[in-house]
């Protein structure tokens, strides 16, 4: 017994060696593989790689592998790689988008991307603190600092204004290109160990709690591999690879969560949304969001007299409105956005917010502002793209070995540009918890600390999620008592400071609704 | 004195359920350490005897405590169970790193930001466990030495610091601080957390722990303070009210009071340098350091160098 324990112990450590030594060639033959190649296959052994592999006969060890490079995986490998306690972690990416190997190239000319994200102050800090705002600003974005959201019924609206909460902007419009590149960009410039597999996941092995271990067996062999606190994961390419923890940033329809078996709640909302890029003759500097009976539609600043389109309505009719011609589209688009199923509204059935009159004393700025209509679009820039709606919200995030970030642990009505921010904000805060672990020597897999990440993001995303989906209720039905009570709340939303501002402070992702907490 | 502190590095087991009596009783949400399979303990137990310690020398504690010590070794195996009968030490078990982190990062002045700040120091855990405590700190880049007299603890331990080539290093001994004494070790840091409440002698104890620190190296110690409040919460709640634990497990008479700790450190010539308290909130499930000493504390203490 003695003997076998000494053993194993001996081939561990020999295995260890052997694997620290394979960490630095695989690096060094991986970062080569990235800046020379995009989408070849950067596992494929070379002669080097292919000796030490035959050797040893083990697979590559990671500390974390980040399955999906999409903007929240590269979020959090950035995040990663900027706080002292985690830079020095060995990290795998698994993503097949051969973007992730070559460096990001946009040229100023081309119209926007009809894929943006709207992104939040707290995003915008998260960027800055991690180093990737800068990269952001040398591309096309678009700060805006006004608001304007109305209702088809024309009984109310309400305006934001960025100095209401004393910031300077209320969010910023970006091409997810520009910041998954920039994310990108900035993670090339450090020296941070991450190896990019171009596959896809096949098959995860999550081993068995090492309580159990050789404690149940009749034999006295202890368990022999070093592994087996590991989780194996393998690739559609054939690679295999170990890891501490495993990071599910794969999205909606995410893999890592089907094979570690997560469940879900959600529906299907039967709404598809339609987006796109569009340009007015003047620059547009306020982000415009009008319910309309089958749907929002809202119209956000991107810079150069562009502006983007979302536009949310029944699955007929999107497919309708994708295949009918340019001019048709832009003048559903502009009778959308101006008297199409209603009138403008005017603050005469509140009497301009006299029966608000009591909080006058704080009134906030935009309180003065007047109901204005959006600028003219006069021209499609892109294609139209249709995306069906769903909400999709995991029940667990974390699992031994095993964490969910971003759309992977929560889809959402794309209603008011929250979506990728909530996974801004899961990879910002796991990626604080694997610090704060590592600060106190914890195992990054252990389910306790990845449990405080669990309880910080799923109570947040939860409200978010609540509260859009409620919007999206308060919105598919025409009815007329409901459309008042709409109508007030809009009212008082514009009129009663105090709602106001927290509002807004909720939407920049700034701090939690003070009303629920 | 050898049998003395013999029973003392018995009591790691022991002592982490105290912690857990406090968790219990202030959150009901904690697994019942009662459900622990108490049937399958014995098992393990002639496994070990099978096969002798590295310092040879399981020795028999005296008839009571070694009742008790049967009933911590029957859960030893659920140590590295997260949602187990140890579950609230692996919840409390961060903060305590946390203070053992800052204090030691500032007496032998190492980087806080470094992910292995412990390099080049000898750390031992005395009553070590299953090793919740020395891993961690083996990760932090120590070098480990965990101490354990319950054989079953220690064989637990290494199976499951094998897993890891960071906590493979970790040296494992079923043996007593006072052994390591004769065997003249010495350590950068001595640790003993939640095991001087249960020794028959803390002034010796002390001793021993003295004797195993380096001139100006640091000794950390923890355990349950003697008030009202640790009397209320320790004993009439948890052994006579809850019955999660046999009645005597804790004698609340050998609980030792700030005061009363700093003195004897005083006397084996260690002066205490830093004192927290670990509070716990039941809305949250962590706990966290205060100035709130009634209950649980923790002191940090350096070798006077004469």
């Amino acid at each position: 017994m003695h003997l076998t324990m000494f053993c194993t112990r001996v081939i561990a450590r020999i295995l260890y060696v052997n694997v620290s030594r394979l960490k630095v060639r695989h690096k060094h033959f991986c970062t080569d593989a990235a800046t020379r190649v995009s989408g070849s296959n950067c596992g494929q052994p070379s002669p080097e790689h292919k000796e030490t592999h035959d050797i040893s006969n083990n697979i590559q060890h990671y500390d974390i592998a980040i399955v999906g490079g999409g903007m929240v995986g590269m979020a959090l490998a950035c995040s990663l790689a900027s706080m002292p306690l985690t830079k020095h972690l060995n990290v795998a990416i698994i993503d097949s988008n051969p973007a992730l190997g070559s460096r990001p190239y946009f040229n100023k000319d081309d119209p926007p991307d009809p894929r943006v994200s709207t992104v939040t102050p707290a995003t915008i800090s998260f960027f800055k603190d991690v180093g990737a705002w800068q990269y952001v600003e040398q591309h096309r974005h678009a700060y805006f600092d006004k608001m304007q959201v109305w209702d088809y019924t024309g009984l109310g609206y309400t305006r934001y204004n960025a100095q209401d909460i004393n910031k300077e902007v209320l969010g910023c419009v970006v091409e997810n290109k520009v910041l998954h590149g920039s994310l990108l960009s900035c993670i090339e410039n450090t020296d941070f160990q991450k190896t990019i597999y171009p596959s896809r996941l096949s098959s995860m092995t999550l081993h068995p709690s090492p309580s159990s271990l050789g404690m149940d067996s009749t034999s006295s062999r202890p368990p022999l591999s070093s592994q087996r606190h590991l989780a194996k994961l393998e690739l559609s390419d054939g690679n295999s690879l170990y890891t501490k923890l495993v990071v599910g940033a794969d999205g909606g329809k995410s893999c890592v969560r089907e094979l570690a078996g997560f469940k879900t709640t959600g529906w299907n909302y039967s709404q598809n949304a339609i987006i796109c890029t569009v340009e007015h003759t003047i620059e547009n500097g306020c982000a415009w969001q009008r319910f309309l009976p089958a749907g929002p539609i809202a119209l956000l600043p991107m810079g150069d007299n562009f502006s983007n389109i979302v536009w949310t309505m029944n699955p007929k009719e999107s497919t309708n409105r994708k295949l009918m011609n340019e001019d048709e589209f832009v003048k559903d688009v502009n009778n959308a956005l101006d008297y199409g199923y209603g009138p403008h509204p005017t603050s005469s059935l509140f009497g301009s917010g006299e029966m608000f009159s009591w909080p006058r004393a704080g009134v906030t700025l935009s309180a003065n502002d007047c109901f204005e209509v959006p600028p003219k679009v006069v021209k499609l820039a892109s294609e139209r793209l249709v995306f069906p709606l769903s909400l999709r919200h995991a029940s667990d995030y974390v699992s031994k070995h095993v964490v969910l970030i971003g759309d992977a642990a929560h889809t959402v009505h794309p209603l008011a540009g929250q979506g990728v921010n909530m996974g801004f904000g899961d990879a910002f805060a796991l990626s604080r918890v694997i610090a704060e672990g590592i600060a106190v020597g914890s195992d990054i897999g252990e389910v306790t600390m990845l449990k405080k990440y669990e309880a910080e993001r799923k109570p947040a995303n939860i409200m978010m999620m609540a509260i859009l989906d409620g919007f999206q209720k308060a919105y598919s039905v025409d009815f007329g008592p409901l459309n008042i009570l709409r109508a007030a709340a809009l009212h008082g939303a514009h009129f009663i400071s105090p709602i106001k501002r927290s509002i807004i402070s909720y939407a920049s992702g700034e701090q939690k609704l003070p009303l629920f907490t | 004195m050898a049998s003395k502190l013999v029973r003392h590095r018995h009591l790691r087991a022991l002592s982490s359920s105290s912690i857990s009596i406090n968790n219990h009783i202030r959150s009901p949400h904690f697994s019942n350490p009662n459900r622990a399979p108490l049937s399958f303990s014995y098992r393990l137990f002639s496994n070990a005897s099978s096969s002798s310690s590295s310092s040879g020398g399981f020795q028999r504690p005296s008839s009571l405590k070694d009742l008790e010590l049967a009933k911590f070794a029957a859960i030893a195996e659920t140590w590295w169970d997260s949602e187990g009968p140890f579950k609230p030490l692996h919840v409390m078990n961060p903060t305590r790193l946390a203070f053992i982190r800052s204090t030691l990062c500032r007496h032998f002045s190492k980087d806080p930001n470094s992910a292995k700040p412990f390099e080049g120091l000898k750390i031992v855990d005395v009553g070590c466990g299953g090793g919740i405590l020395s891993e961690p700190l083996a990760r932090m880049g120590a070098t480990v030495t965990g101490v354990d007299a319950v054989e079953k603890n220690i064989k637990i331990a290494r199976i499951h610091a094998d897993l890891d080539p960071v906590t493979s290093t970790i040296e494992y001994c079923c043996t007593t601080a006072e052994k390591l004494v004769e065997e003249d070790r010495k350590f950068d840091a001595v640790i003993a957390l939640e095991v001087i409440e249960h020794v028959a002698n803390p002034a010796e104890f002390c001793k021993s722990l003295a004797a195993l620190t380096v001139p100006d190296g640091a000794t950390v110690i923890s355990t349950i303070n003697r008030s009202m409040r640790s009397y209320a919460t320790a004993i009439v709640a948890a052994e006579y009210l809850l019955h999660w634990l046999p009645k005597g497990t804790h004698e609340w008479s050998s609980f030792l009071t700030p005061e009363e700790l700093v003195l004897i450190l005083q006397r084996a010539n260690i002066t205490v340098r830093e004192m927290a308290g670990f509070v716990y909130n039941p809305l949250t499930g962590r706990w966290s350091l205060s100035d709130d000493i009634s209950v649980n504390f923790i002191a940090f203490g350096t070798k006077n160098c004469q």
